[in-house]
């Protein structure tokens, strides 16, 4: 029984999948990825127009500001029109989209009655979570 | 250095290490991190949280492309994931105490062993499971994949422990040094393992995204993902692996293979030798 999950065998059936799970989450990984790497490319010209005379310097090491490591300062930078605020909306996108894979699997071993990739499955996510919520 | 002439050089640096991390199977991060140190002048801590960010878009860059083939497994993936974003939180965590030149030291020497695996891989023949292993079926790691005549092949998966332990430290390794660790993941899935090597490599392409995604949320809070840089090293390795991925692996690559190990292995030593010298 167990043997046969995930296997090749069971998509000509065409009930709901490993084989089939996977489909739909690679398009999700492409879709996070495409969706980020846009807005990237407009925070990033925006950015270049107001920061063009400044000369950058990362040689010597200064955290960057409160309002952009936080996903509400983010928000706020937003509404303002920030480029940096948009670049770091970008990166957030990022971060999201293996976290959304993760909640995918979840969903669909769910649907599966896999009790034992469920729990594994909230396991990861935990961590996650855990390092998006509690970085401090 | 005006900005413009800064970020144009950064992008088409950061496509460079993204082809050359198609190329060679260790990934973008390997190569970025260096090139932003060596030759940008980065500060070490800025260039490990924008390589992070750069392996989760290459990661799921090229996930769609590999779903096609039809060799990823999601629960040998998700299984040992468990594994590898805990010690992806270690690594972020230890990141803040250990020295920035020790960093640099560790970087490279995980350079040097990363060249050296990708230089066996060109010889190594696949592996053949023997044996039974019963943790296999209870866990449902057990799979198949598609044969070469469209059979498709069983397989199994051995010293489930062994390979666990060996993510976490892959893990660890991800969130301190902000690099896919894909030389340590396959190594611990194909060799220890004996996952066939089409499915661990594939495998562990999936895994890189979970796993740095683990920590990037940490380097952000934290202050250490610089917009200025993200954006166009981003947008650079990306394109870069995409474009090698598509492109360059079909190619006949041996000889460029075996030079970009090279370039890899120079890398790890001027890295370690940089970082020593500091020291003094």
């Amino acid at each position: 029984m167990v043997l046969e999950k995930g296997s090749a065998v069971s998509q000509e059936h065409g009930h709901f999948d490993d084989r089939r799970m996977e489909a739909i989450m690679g398009r999700l990984l492409q879709i996070g990825v495409l969706s980020a790497s846009f807005v990237m490319i407009a925070g990033g010209l925006l950015y270049m127009r107001a920061h063009f005379s400044e000369t950058p310097n990362y040689r010597v090491f200064s955290s960057e500001p409160q309002r952009l490591r936080h996903f509400s300062g983010v928000l706020e930078g937003m509404k303002t029109g920030d480029p940096a605020a948009i670049i770091q909306l970008a990166v957030l996108l990022l971060i999201a989209t293996p976290v959304a894979r993760v909640v995918f699997a979840l969903i669909a071993f769910l649907i599966e009655k896999d009790k034992l990739f469920v729990l594994i499955s909230l396991i990861v996510l935990a961590v996650l979570l855990y390092g998006f919520l509690r970085p401090q | 250095m005006t900005l413009s002439l800064f970020t144009g050089l950064l992008f088409f640096g950061s496509l460079t290490a993204g082809l050359l991390g198609a190329l060679t199977g260790l990934g973008g991060g390997v190569v970025l991190v260096p090139l932003l140190t060596v030759f940008f002048h980065v500060d070490i801590r800025y260039a490990i949280g924008v390589s992070l960010i750069s392996v989760i878009a290459t990661s799921s860059g090229a996930a769609a492309a590999y779903v096609r083939e039809g060799f990823s497994s999601v629960r040998i993936g998700m299984f040992l994931e468990v594994a590898t974003t805990l010690g992806a939180i270690l690594g972020a965590y230890l990141a803040t105490v250990v020295h920035t030149q020790a960093l640099a030291i560790i970087f490279g020497l995980v350079l040097i062993y990363s060249a050296s695996v990708s230089w066996q891989q060109r010889k190594l023949a696949a592996v053949e499971v023997q044996g039974h292993s019963r943790w296999s079926d209870m866990l449902e790691l057990s799979g198949t994949y598609p044969g070469r005549d469209g059979v498709p092949c069983k397989y199994e998966v051995e010293n489930i422990p062994g390979g666990f332990g060996l993510m976490f430290v892959a893990g660890t390794l991800s969130g301190l040094l902000g690099i896919g660790s894909g030389a340590v993941k396959v190594l611990a899935m194909d060799r220890v393992m004996k996952v066939p090597f089409k499915v661990s490599t594939t495998t562990s392409n999936f895994m890189i995204g979970v796993t740095a995604a683990a920590s990037a949320g940490i380097y952000l809070h934290r202050g250490l993902v610089a917009p200025g840089l993200a954006f166009p090293v981003m947008l650079g390795v990306l394109a870069g692996s995409l474009i090698g991925a598509r492109y360059l692996v079909r190619a006949r690559t041996a000889v460029l293979r075996s030079v970009f190990t090279l370039v890899v292995l120079a890398l790890g030593v001027e890295m370690i030798v940089s970082g020593a010298a500091k020291w003094f």
